[in-house]
């Protein structure tokens, strides 16, 4: 799978290793899925000395996805990065939130490293496009648009499928809120934009491009399709071609011209 | 190697309240026993996890029993109609046992025909709630059948080496008789190949994936 891509982002890595939180973790729902699996991973150390050596092999270029309890973690775990892209999982519902603002992460992390840094947000962030201005002044490189959204799913008893009750919302129900937040998001920026929200098709990443995406990721559809990188490269090259663009930059943001400028 | 195909289906056999979902083998592996593929369930946003339950020349066959939207809409489906299969996945059973039983409970007899297959037909015990449910018992000729209110363990010798499946109390309850069984556990999966890291369940105080160390494991 990973030979289809043009970039593979990491799993977040967090300064200490995380077990996750308790079974049950994942659960489908009508039009998407919950999930709480709450940032398992191997932790700073181990995914430096072991598994960036192993996805390194996979010869794509590598972003690493990078998480904390506050801005310091952020800020440590850039400064001991090198040639990759960073994102900053500012926005992940499954674990408390750190107390700083997105734009003082991202200024931490912009104290720490040279490194390209993309912010991702949270769809439910009250004025997105007012935050990707912060952050863009904070010395953001870019925009990932967007994480999942709280979520609850009730079984037949009534109770919560998931352990902890809550956890983050994925999938096709997604996308217009992804698409939402990426054209409120490219009317304040010019800030490259990875879109990302419940993409299963070709013609769902040219929708995201036409809001003002320039790359697109999978993410849900990878579990149900692990194929879908090659899918959605060879559906989305019909779909331009079918649509008259030369080129994937020449539908960026074209859904942007038809609305009367105002400003937010 | 797992693969990924699309495959048509052959047909759908009734055993009780179980459906047979049969379909066509095409280039995949059948894999070894206690090993599942992940199916595609028509209309749903995940595929469902199944174990092989038998694999006729030319086929691959699936229990189900329909408990939800994904496993109704399988049951469903019509011959010719295509979906994709992904697998084997998972670890199956350790097959070099000397004295093997096999025990399932209710839709938990679903890996045990293909296994009894590889084991040359060893003595087997089926556990059911209802007599309508033993009707899967057809699919291992010569079990010893029970139906509830006796169990699975209110039969079982603790002497053999078991290879189990069913639900997480008989499960228990069978390793509390016989530490070494090997258990076919279940859990709810997304992916089954070890990416979303959703099927963890707590092995000796640790949160192990059932796609990729299990499903089936053994305390010895």
């Amino acid at each position: 799978m990973a030979r289809r891509l043009d970039a593979f982002v990491t799993k977040t890595v967090t300064p200490e290793p995380r077990e996750g939180n308790a079974p049950v973790r994942i659960a489908e729902t009508e039009h998407g899925m919950l999930n709480a699996i709450g940032l398992a991973n191997p932790g700073r150390d181990r995914f430096l000395a072991e598994t960036l050596p192993l996805l390194r092999t996979l010869g794509r270029p590598l972003w690493v996805s990078v998480g904390g309890v506050s801005a310091r973690d952020y800020a440590e775990t850039c400064a001991l990065l090198d040639d990759v892209t960073i994102e900053l999982n500012l926005s992940c519902p499954n674990v408390d939130e750190a107390p700083e603002s997105a734009a003082e992460i991202v200024a931490a992390c912009r104290a720490a490293t040279s490194l390209p840094l993309y912010a991702k947000l949270s769809p439910a962030t009250w004025d997105i496009a007012g935050t990707a201005r912060a952050v863009e002044a904070a010395g953001a490189d870019g925009l990932s648009l967007v994480n999942t959204i709280r979520g609850l799913a009730l079984g037949p008893t009534l109770r919560p499928t998931l352990a902890r009750a809550v956890g983050g919302y994925s999938g096709p129900a997604l996308r217009p809120v992804a698409l939402a937040a990426v054209y409120a998001c490219r009317r304040a920026t010019q800030l490259p934009i990875v879109g990302m929200g419940g993409v299963q098709t070709g013609h769902d990443a040219l929708e995201l491009l036409a809001c003002g995406a320039t790359h697109v990721a999978l993410g849900t559809v990878l579990f149900a399709d692990p194929d879908a990188p090659a899918r959605v490269r060879t559906e989305l090259a019909d779909e331009l071609e079918r649509a008259g663009f030369a080129t994937p930059d020449d539908a960026v943001g074209v859904a942007q011209a038809a609305v009367a400028t105002v400003e937010n | 190697m797992p693969r990924r195909e699309r495959r048509s289906v052959v047909a759908v056999e009734w055993l009780g309240p179980y459906a047979l979902l049969r379909v066509e083998r095409g280039s995949l592996d059948p894999g070894v026993p206690g090993q599942f593929f992940m199916v595609e369930a028509p209309g749903r946003v995940l595929p469902r996890a199944f174990s092989l339950c038998l694999a006729p020349r030319g086929e691959l066959a699936f229990l189900i029993e329909p408990v939800g939207a994904g496993t109704r809409a399988l049951a469903a489906l019509p011959p010719g109609a295509e979906l994709a299969v992904f697998g084997p996945l998972g670890n199956g059973f350790r097959l070099d046992v000397r004295r093997p039983l096999l025990v399932g409970g209710g839709i938990g007899v679903a890996p045990l025909p293909y296994l009894s297959q590889a084991l040359e037909r060893p003595p087997a015990i089926l556990g059911f709630r209802t007599t309508e449910q033993a009707a899967a018992a057809a699919l291992l000729p010569g079990a010893d059948v029970v139906v509830d209110p006796v169990l699975v363990t209110d039969v079982l010798p603790a002497d053999r080496d078991v290879l189990a499946c069913g639900p997480e109390p008989m499960l228990e309850a069978v390793r509390a008789v016989v530490p070494n069984a090997q258990l076919a556990w279940e859990a709810p999966m997304a992916c089954g190949y070890g990416a979303c890291y959703g099927c963890v369940v707590e092995v000796d105080g640790e949160l192990k994936r059932l796609c990729v160390e299990g499903p089936v494991l053994c305390s010895s």
